[in-house]
Order: structure tokens, then C-alpha cells, then sequence
């Protein structure tokens, strides 16, 4: 250890150590500060305790939507990952052997761009788009032609017990053509001897699957599983631009962030609003240690 | 809007000021800046100008030659109707006067630091997105009390006070704790809306009482049209205003009052439950089920289309749909129909409003100038002029006389004259959004056939109990 380390260090870490404080640590510790108040946004707050998080207990809203976190935890990791590795696994690896290479399905590269294109939308335009899709009349682009041989249309975002798989399946959507490049990326550093090992010792494609390329990528999934899930404890923008009246009908499709965004901007009630976003803090951060709690496994070396 | 804060003091800047600098060092050098601003408006009262004679032509005693000024807020009605008919007005009354003219269209950012100095302009038209709290500005004694504007002759009929020359509710909309102190100029009207083209080619007729509009249904059913219709997806309040509106045609405006007034069971009278049992088989019987997943604008366009027969909304909307109404299709507005003989109102009645709000600030040097600005522009040259500039009616009752409204407007403001003093207006969705929010969303359970009558006031009447137990949310009465 050099003399002159610690000015060195210190002087390169001052700069976004002060950025982060102020912009990310202090607003969180005032959010804590402001949810213990019924600030309304204009004179000065007054000091509740615990009360808004009393009122979060008998708050139906608040617990549907903590409900529909649950749902969307289970369900968009999965469905997300399982077609994404689906995906990956036919661009990389899912195609004829060639010169002891195994090659992507025909077209692979193409369809690699094209599953990519939901990510480069921003998410406001996606859910716009998606309300053309779901439209529920004759100028919607399933209900049109549902209706077109006659059918009934289906009212995705009307039906409340429809609206919130309708919302996950945009979710899912958007969230795929990312997760393929993420495992492409993962296969691609596979070496090939496995595989071509593998399949001297007469493997099919289904084993290659589940014998090489899952074990080999534990760790690009691990990450994926706590991104996703991230990602569930958000939903808001295609929430609160898709759904019937603001995650609607009557809080079928409501989350956190939407209950959050309502109680502040909506009802003036900052403190209140604080007090949910520091449950969805405790709820995400919890959520992401037990992930990698639970994933934990030895990580192949190769 | 009669708004009564429940703690005024609450508003006042210094406490405001004293409790922010005990929060944080950092932020002390501000509120020290801010405190000498807060300090110098209160020290530093402008000398207000001496009063002139009252005469028949002066009945407020406006000095002749003191000048005013006038900020008008530069938004959707432009300035135009004030430099070219308001203030030429005033000027012709008064010509030895000054009248100052500034727009913008931030109007606290402009005038909040005049309000801090002491010395406010005389007539603010505070309006836009960054309008002046106006409670606050009550709570401040910002706001000249317009009672005397109120009872002073008008300007056509020097035997007729101006509160007499304006459409009914026009004062109260302005009042706080029961004090007028805003005008709210430009009359709005809401109703149900149909295109006479389609009704005069079928041969249908606009309904007065409950049989004939169930009939009237039945029949553009019959024709393949939906009879009903509003968007539920963003525009539940255009629905739950009409079920409000015919409620207060069943009881009596004692309804709406109760409503406003968070009092005990408001949503459980029985008119509420009348009017919301009888628009729940509209719902079920005569709308669509898809509109629950429309925009207002998609319902609208559809109406636009003929593929929708009546929609419920305020007299904006002939404007709002300019683009694509087709030629000769011709708004016109039908009131919410009455439910039985034994209604308290007429079925005339229907809920107007004013808006676009103006106020003379107490602490300038001319306030009876300000005054006698607003007893012009409530004359019927200074109203008249107004809708010519900008198409829209006002307040003054006969302002638009014989002014070449487009149809739409032309009958709400037929509407509006036969309804005489059966108007009403609510006011609880704007001071309790939650209770908006509410309504809204058991508006759309009750109409597309997810709960009854019962449920729908139950579930709103516990909101509306919640909110008044609540001690962060500020009550108003009226």
C-alpha cells in the first residue's frame, strides 16, 4: 500500500458517492421521514407515527395490489424465461450440426433482431399499441377479426378476471426479445466440445436442453429470475396506460406504483403514498434476497 | 366554489415559513430570502387611491382618472376579448382612467412576488395550469369581497342588480365559507347529447319523463343503433354526473348538498338509489358492453359515426368534436330526463356551472376600479363581446341573446333558459378526488352489471365515511 492512496482514492470516489447520496440515498431516507407524516404537498407536514401504515393494513387497494405482485412474481419470471430459453436455445443450438458446430435454426439472425424489437419501444408506446390490440370493438386487431367470422368480441382489459393475465401477457411480450440475447449471450460462451461430446454419446436435442445448456447458464438465469421479478414489482407505465380506468375495473389490474402514483399526485396525500412506497422497498428487497438465497448452487466452471 | 378550510392558519405563509426553517439548517439562506419577501408585503401596504362620487353611472364611487390594471391569463380564450372589448369598455366609462394591460400564461409566477411585495395588480384573471391557490389566496384576505359589485345596479338596467342579471349558481361558485369572492365568467351545461339529423330521419323524439326515454331507447334499439353510451375506461364522471343530476331531480338540490357535505348516509338517500337503480338497466339493457374499454374520445367518434345515439357530457363537447362531426349532423342537448310525477324538480332542471375565474386583489390601490372592470364585463356589451371573440357562452343571462351560437351550444343555452332558477351544481369531486376516484370506478360496476343500486351507494357511502374520519383531508361545506 503506496503513500498518497487514500487522497487518490477518496478523490475519485467523492464525485458519485455525492450523486448517489443526494439523488438516491436521501430521497430514500426521506421517503421513510415523509411516510411517518400526513403531508398533503403544501403547508408543512405534522408528525402521525405509524399511522399511515395502520391505514395500510385495512386498505383494499393497497392488498390487491400487493396480491397482484404475488401473481405477476410467479408468473412473468416463468413464462418469460421458459419461451425466452426456448428461443435462445433454437437461434443457438437448436439447428443442424455443422463441421461438429452446432448452428441455429434457419433464419436465426433474423429472428434475433426481430425478438429484440419489443426492447427498443419505449414502454408507453407498447402499451398504446397494445390498446389497439385489446381494443374490445371491431377496430381492434383481435376483437376485428374475432368479429369478422361472426364471434363474439373478447373484452381483454374489461373482464376482471381477464384484465390482469391481458396486462402480463404485454409484460411478457416486451420482456422476451431481451432475456434471448441475455441467454444467446449465456450459450454462446458454452464451448462446443460439450455439446458435441454430448451428442457423440448419443443425446437428443431435449437432453442437450436440460443436461448442458440449463446447468451451464444457472447463473445468467438466476440473474434473469431477479430482474424479472424486479420488474414485476413495477408494471406501472402499461398499467397505468393500458388498463380500464387507472388499473381498473374496480382494482382488477391495480399495483403498487399505481396506488402510489394515485395517492400522490392524485389525492395529494404524499405521506400516505410514502408509507406504500416504503412497503414496495422492504417488498423488492426482500424479494431479491430470497432469490439468490434460494438459487444459490455451485457454478459450473469451464 | 364555497370552499371553508378548516384550519385557515394553516395557510399562512409565516407559520408555514417558521415550521420549514426549523426542519432543515441546509435550507435556512432560502427561507431567510423568502421571510424579507413575506416581510416587506406585509410592512409595505400600497396607499390605496381615495374613493370618487357615487352617481348613477359610478354606483361603486370609482375614482375617474385612477389608473388599473388588468393580467389576463393568454390561454384558451386568448386576451383578445379583454384589450378589444373589456377594457375599451372601461376606458369609454371612465376615459380620463388608465387601464394597464399584461398577459401570461404562468399567472402565479407573474404575479405571486407582486402579491409578497404588496402592491397586486387590480383584476386578475387566474386561470391556466399555474393558477393562485385560490383558497389560500381567502385565507391570505388577498381577495376583495364582491358583494357590493354583486348588489350594485347593472349597467343596462340601472333598476336591476347584477346579481340578477347572471345565471343562478354564478355567486355561490365563487363563494368561500359563503362570501363571494371569484367570478367564474363562462357557463357550462351539461346534459345528454343526440344528433338531431339522426333523430328527425327515424322520427324519434327527445324524452322528457322516464317512459318515454325508455321507449325512445327500445326504439333506437330496434334500429340497430346503440341507444346509450359513455367511455368507461377514462370517462366514468360524465356517467356518474348524470345519475347525480337526475338524483337531484328526484329529491330536490338538497341532494347534491348532503353529498357535498359528507353527511351522514348522503349516498344512501333514496334518490341516489332511485336514480342509480334506474340507470343500471340502462346499462344493462341498452349500452355496450365494450364501451366500458373506450376512451371518451372512441365513444364520441362513434356518436359521431351514428353508431351511438345519445352520450352524456358537458356543452364542450360540440367544440371538442369540431374535427369530426359531419356536416348537418347538429348537437343537440337533451336534460336527464325526469323519473316520475312525484320528482321534486322539473324535468327542465339540469346542472350548470361556471367557470374561467376572475378576482379584484383587496390590497391594490384601485379595487373599486377592479370592481367596476367586472360590473362591465357582466354588462351585456361586455358578455356579448366575449362570446363573439371566443364562442363560448358566459354567465350573463343575456349576453347571448341573439348571438349565432353553433347548434349544440344554441341548445344548451335554450336548455338553460327553460331550467330558469331549476339549476344546481355539485362540487365534491373537486374537493375530495378519493371520493371522485370512487364514484367513478362504482359508477362503471353499476353500469355494466357487476353490482346493483344497493351496493353501488353502499360502497361510495363508505369511502365518503372514510374521508370524513380522515384528519389529513381539509373539509368544505356549503
Amino acid at each position: 500500500m503506496r503513500h498518497g492512496k487514500y487522497p487518490f482514492v477518496i478523490g475519485f470516489l467523492f464525485a458519485p458517492v455525492a450523486l448517489y447520496v443526494t439523488f438516491v440515498i436521501w430521497p430514500y431516507a426521506q421517503a421513510f421521514q415523509i411516510s411517518m407524516t400526513n403531508w398533503r404537498g403544501l403547508s408543512a407536514p405534522q408528525w402521525v407515527g405509524f399511522d399511515n401504515y395502520r391505514r395500510l393494513l385495512d386498505d383494499g387497494a393497497f392488498w390487491k395490489a400487493v396480491q397482484h405482485h404475488g401473481v405477476l412474481l410467479l408468473a412473468l419470471p416463468l413464462i418469460t424465461i421458459a419461451i425466452a430459453l426456448f428461443f435462445s436455445f433454437l437461434l443457438n443450438v437448436g439447428g443442424k450440426s455443422s463441421g461438429g458446430q452446432r448452428q441455429g435454426v434457419w433464419g436465426a439472425k433474423f429472428y434475433r433482431v426481430v425478438f429484440f424489437f419489443p426492447q427498443v419501444l419505449a414502454v408507453a408506446i407498447i402499451a398504446v399499441l397494445f390498446q389497439m390490440v385489446y381494443r374490445p370493438n371491431e377496430s381492434g386487431l383481435i376483437n376485428g377479426v374475432l368479429m369478422k367470422f361472426g364471434l363474439e368480441p373478447i373484452l381483454f382489459l374489461v373482464k376482471p378476471n381477464l384484465a390482469l393475465w391481458s396486462i402480463l401477457a404485454v409484460l411478457v411480450w416486451q420482456a422476451v426479445g431481451f432475456y434471448v440475447v441475455l441467454f444467446s449471450a449465456g450459450m454462446a460462451s458454452i464451448p462446443g466440445e460439450i455439446y458435441e461430446a454430448a451428442e457423440m454419446d448419443g443425446a437428443t436435442r431435449v437432453t442437450l436442453f436440460f443436461r448442458v445448456t440449463l446447468p451451464l447458464l444457472w447463473d445468467t438465469l438466476q440473474v434473469a429470475w431477479v430482474y424479472l421479478g424486479i420488474a414485476a414489482f413495477d408494471a406501472f407505465a402499461i398499467v397505468a396506460v393500458l388498463s380500464v380506468d387507472g388499473g381498473g375495473p374496480d382494482g382488477a389490474t391495480t399495483v403498487l406504483a399505481m396506488e402510489i402514483y394515485r395517492n400522490a399526485f392524485v389525492y395529494s396525500k404524499y405521506g400516505y403514498a410514502s408509507a406504500m412506497g416504503v412497503a414496495l422497498f422492504f417488498l423488492t428487497l426482500t424479494f431479491a434476497a430470497l432469490t439468490l438465497r434460494l438459487t444459490k448452487r455451485e457454478s459450473v466452471e469451464y | 366554489m364555497s370552499i371553508t378550510p378548516e384550519h385557515p392558519a394553516a395557510l399562512d405563509r409565516r407559520t408555514v415559513l417558521r415550521r420549514a426553517a426549523a426542519v432543515g439548517v441546509l435550507a435556512t439562506p432560502a427561507i431567510g430570502l423568502l421571510g424579507a419577501c413575506a416581510t416587506s408585503g406585509s410592512d409595505g401596504d400600497s396607499e390605496q387611491v381615495a374613493g370618487g362620487t357615487k352617481s348613477e353611472k359610478n354606483p361603486l364611487g370609482v375614482k375617474e382618472d385612477a389608473a388599473i390594471e388588468v393580467v389576463i391569463f393568454n390561454g384558451g380564450y386568448g386576451e383578445k376579448y379583454a384589450t378589444d372589448v373589456h377594457e375599451p369598455l372601461y376606458k369609454a366609462a371612465f376615459p380620463k382612467a388608465e387601464v394597464k394591460h399584461q398577459a401570461t400564461q404562468a399567472v402565479s409566477t407573474v404575479l405571486q412576488p407582486r402579491f409578497a411585495s404588496g402592491n397586486p395588480p387590480e383584476f386578475v384573471n387566474n386561470s391556466g395550469e399555474k393558477l393562485m391557490d385560490f383558497g389560500a389566496l381567502v385565507a391570505d384576505g388577498q381577495l376583495q369581497d364582491l358583494t357590493e359589485l354583486w348588489d350594485a345596479p347593472s349597467v343596462d338596467d340601472p333598476s336591476k342588480k347584477v346579481r340578477d342579471t347572471v345565471v343562478p349558481g354564478t355567486i355561490e361558485a365563487g363563494s368561500f365559507n359563503g362570501k363571494p369572492f371569484v367570478l367564474y365568467y363562462v357557463s357550462t351545461v351539461f346534459g345528454i347529447w343526440y344528433s338531431a339529423k339522426l333523430f328527425k330521419d327515424n322520427g324519434w323524439a327527445p324524452a322528457k319523463n322516464w317512459d318515454e326515454f325508455i321507449a325512445l331507447l327500445t326504439a333506437i334499439k330496434a334500429k340497430g343503433i346503440t341507444p346509450y353510451g359513455y367511455a368507461g375506461a377514462n370517462a366514468a364522471y360524465y356517467q356518474w354526473n348524470v345519475i347525480l343530476t337526475h338524483a337531484a331531480k328526484i329529491g330536490g338540490t338538497d341532494v347534491l348538498k348532503n353529498i357535498d357535505n359528507l353527511e351522514d348516509g348522503a349516498w344512501k338517500q333514496d334518490a341516489v338509489k332511485q336514480a342509480a337503480a334506474a340507470w343500471a338497466e340502462v346499462g344493462a339493457k341498452f349500452s355496450d358492453k365494450s364501451f366500458e374499454g373506450l376512451k371518451h374520445t372512441d365513444v364520441q367518434l362513434r356518436q359521431n359515426q351514428y353508431k351511438v345515439a345519445m352520450y352524456p357530457s358537458g356543452d364542450w363537447l360540440e367544440g371538442e368534436q369540431k374535427k369530426d362531426t359531419p356536416a348537418g349532423f347538429d348537437y343537440q342537448l337533451m336534460p336527464v330526463p325526469s323519473l316520475s310525477a312525484s320528482d321534486k324538480l322539473p324535468a327542465t332542471a339540469l346542472r350548470a356551472t361556471a367557470g374561467e375565474g376572475y378576482f379584484v386583489s383587496a390590497k391594490s390601490k384601485n379595487p373599486k376600479g377592479g370592481l367596476e372592470y367586472m360590473r362591465q364585463m357582466l354588462s351585456k356589451a361586455g358578455a356579448k363581446g366575449f362570446t363573439e371573440v371566443v364562442k363560448a357562452p358566459t354567465v350573463v343571462t343575456a349576453g347571448s341573446e341573439g348571438f349565432a351560437f353553433p347548434p349544440g351550444v344554441a341548445s344548451s343555452q335554450a336548455a338553460l333558459k327553460a331550467a330558469g332558477q331549476d339549476v344546481f351544481n355539485l362540487y365534491f369531486d373537486g374537493w375530495y378526488k378519493e371520493l371522485d376516484t370512487e364514484a367513478r370506478t362504482a359508477t362503471n360496476e353499476l353500469m355494466f352489471g357487476r353490482i346493483n343500486a344497493d351496493a353501488f351507494v353502499e360502497r361510495i357511502q363508505k369511502r365518503a365515511d372514510a374521508i370524513k374520519k380522515d384528519s389529513s383531508v381539509t373539509k368544505f361545506k356549503r
